[in-house]
């Protein structure tokens, strides 16, 4: 009897409950369809994934992340921003921050990209049935909330008040202006503000959290008992606006923020989204605000 | 559990059985320190007298051959604006484990439930860790050992085979089926009351021999309590930031990836490589915000990792015990002194 040993599955790990290993690193191949500069910073890139059958099956909820990658240049996580009606093409709101979003400025229309996804948690816009939704954005933080915007626009009888306030810095910074008319057609409230004014700019100026302590003044307790809140910006935002949520009594449940890290993986293992005990690539990007809390450094 | 008892010379023709026809691993002697004393590594061996059964814990962990520092994600063709993604887990190397320690055991087993538990196993780790095959050695404590206060003394599964030493003879644990079946070409027997009784006092003056320890009570608790503590200034101060406790630590397993394209264009590579969460730029994100920019706060954020978070996530801590990281440590930084000091609220 020969001595090369017969090595058979582990029965100690659990790996063999799914055999669907390949899902690890499964890359779509995609085609970028169209390149829409929507600032000095920030490019628009409608990718649709190349194989019709590949396209059907893919699905995403709004808040979902997708690893995009460029073969040779890297791979990086960015929210969808797109309406996840339009399943197997998806648009990607991406800032010049990096030497992948360097690569992908210079790009052309029809460079093929792979992309791995959708990962992590949803904005739970079924729960926010019958509802109030107030979205809050600062900056960037407009690009994951397009995704919910969309499925309230194509859902809206669904939906009570819905309030989206949105700050930049300054007016050259806005994004997504070309559809501002068409979210109000839609019943949608929203409030622009900017910190800095230029000569162009007739609207409001000021901090989001100073929009927000006027829509306070101007709804009744009842509209904020029946609120659904989303939130997204840049980490400073997050605290004083969930605060002044909070004190409105929003119960911290139904307030949501999407938080953003660095991540090689998507799958809970190379830990760069780790905060404290949870990955933000698994149990995030979407948190409830009572998570966060708990979570140190977090925000 | 099936116990057997072989003889000392059955251990050494258990060996020439295995490297007749497989890729085996021990532990080996690499160089000796500055007090001439042997270092212990894990290396192909061939030979049985190269094994040293009696070794101390080696400096860096088996990782390396099932976690290696440099591991290739994926490779791509590339043709024009076209291109082809290539993956392969390597899964074809099939390695013997001759005489890991509890502790390299047990961190193989909090491995795995990390990379493949959950909604994703990692495949290029699984691919490995299911051509495997581990008899494991009992050890003596090191002064820098605390595994037995993380209850990692002991491995109870995650091995095939488990010898222990008992002066004249081995004690056999016998957990797999390839085990049993590999020592029915050996001479061996039943154990009878005599070994048992061996059995216990060997293990009994193991337990007498350790000398750090870590009191882990209440410890996620604590650790959430001293969250804004001035020790972790005092720690953070210290640490240089290396790396170096990742780079031994047997269940480190975070990493970062890195794309390369070849010369002529033609071809692309996607490698990941171990990393360490004490690095600056661990928890940078794009546009260059960094959730954790000092010392502290990664020195930190690496005992809440081990300790807190994956006791949350697992019920148990992410540490063994191993005593590798403190004792490579070149600020001297070690995992009983730092928890003890938070436990305390003092230095």
């Amino acid at each position: 009897m020969g001595n090369k040993l017969e090595f058979v599955p582990i029965t100690h790990g659990h790996y063999h409950r799914r055999t669907d290993l390949a899902a690890f690193e499964f890359t779509y191949k995609a085609e970028i369809t169209s390149i829409h500069r929507l600032t000095e910073y920030e490019n628009l890139y409608r990718i649709q994934i190349i194989d019709p059958r590949e396209r059907d099956q893919f699905d995403f909820l709004p808040g979902q992340f997708l690893m995009l990658e460029i073969p040779g240049i890297g791979e990086a996580p960015f929210s969808i921003s797109s309406s996840p009606s339009r399943k197997g093409d998806v648009e990607l709101c991406i800032r010049r921050v990096g030497s992948l979003t360097d690569f992908l400025a210079k790009i052309e229309r029809g460079t093929q990209v792979g992309l791995r996804g959708p990962f992590g948690t949803s904005f739970p816009m079924e729960k926010m049935n019958g509802q109030n939704i107030l979205l809050i954005a600062g900056g960037l933080g407009l690009a994951p909330l397009r995704a919910p915007i969309a499925y309230v626009q194509e859902n809206r009888s669904r939906f009570n008040a819905v309030d989206i306030i949105y700050g930049t810095k300054d007016p050259s910074q806005l994004l997504f202006t070309y559809q501002y008319d068409m979210w109000r057609a839609d019943d949608l409230n929203l409030h622009v503000t900017v910190d800095h004014a230029d000569d162009t700019w007739t609207g409001r100026t000021g901090l989001v959290t100073k929009i927000l302590e006027e829509l306070f003044a101007e709804r009744g307790d009842d509209y904020f008992q029946n609120t659904f809140a989303i939130v997204c910006g840049p980490p400073v935002m997050f605290k004083f606006v969930c605060n002044m949520l909070n004190q409105k009594d929003i119960p911290m449940q139904k307030m949501f923020v999407s938080l953003e890290r660095r991540m090689h993986c998507g799958m809970g293992k190379c830990c760069r989204c780790n905060v404290g005990s949870t990955y933000t690539c698994l149990s995030g990007p979407v948190f409830d605000y009572w998570t966060v809390l708990n979570l140190k450094e977090a925000i | 559990m099936l116990f057997r008892v072989i003889q000392k010379d059955g251990l050494k023709r258990l060996f020439e059985l295995l490297v007749a026809e497989n890729t085996v691993i021990g532990p080996v002697e690499i160089g000796t320190d500055r007090h001439g004393l042997p270092i212990h590594g894990f290396s192909e061996v061939f030979d049985f007298h190269d094994v040293r059964l009696d070794y101390k814990t080696t400096k860096l962990p088996a990782k390396q051959y099932f976690l290696p520092f440099r591991e290739d994600l994926a490779t791509f063709r590339l043709s024009g604006k076209d291109w082809d993604k290539e993956v392969d887990y390597h899964s074809t190397k099939q390695h013997v484990f001759f005489g890991l320690h509890a502790c390299d055991i047990n961190a193989l087993n909090k491995l795995d439930k990390v990379l493949l538990g959950g909604a994703y196993p990692m495949p290029y780790y699984a691919a490995k860790r299911q051509n495997m095959f581990i008899i494991g050695i009992d050890c003596l404590p090191q002064p820098y050992c605390f595994c037995r206060s993380m209850g990692s003394d002991t491995a109870l599964h995650g091995f095939d085979m488990f010898i222990t030493d008992l002066g004249g003879s081995y004690f056999v644990e016998i957990l797999s089926d390839t085990a049993f079946n590999l020592l029915k070409q050996v001479e061996s027997r039943e154990p009878v009351e005599e070994d048992q009784v061996s059995y216990q006092q060997v293990v009994a003056d193991k337990n007498k021999k350790f000398t750090t320890h870590v009191d882990t009570t209440d410890l996620t608790k604590i650790l959430d309590m001293e969250f804004q503590s001035e020790v972790w200034k005092y720690w953070g101060d210290k640490c240089l930031s290396c790396g170096t406790c990742a780079n031994v630590c047997p269940t480190c397993y975070c990493y970062t990836v890195h794309e390369q394209v070849d010369v002529d264009l033609s071809r692309a590579t996607k490698t990941k490589m171990l990393y360490s969460c004490n690095f600056i730029d661990f928890a940078e994100v794009a546009g260059g915000h960094n959730f954790r920019p000092e010392r502290h706060g990664r020195l930190k954020y690496r005992y809440y990792h081990k300790h807190r978070g994956f006791v949350e996530a697992y019920e148990e801590s992410l540490c063994v015990g191993c005593g590798r990281c403190g004792e490579s440590c070149l600020a001297e930084i070690t995992v009983p002194e730092v928890i003890s000091s938070v436990r305390g609220g003092t230095i």
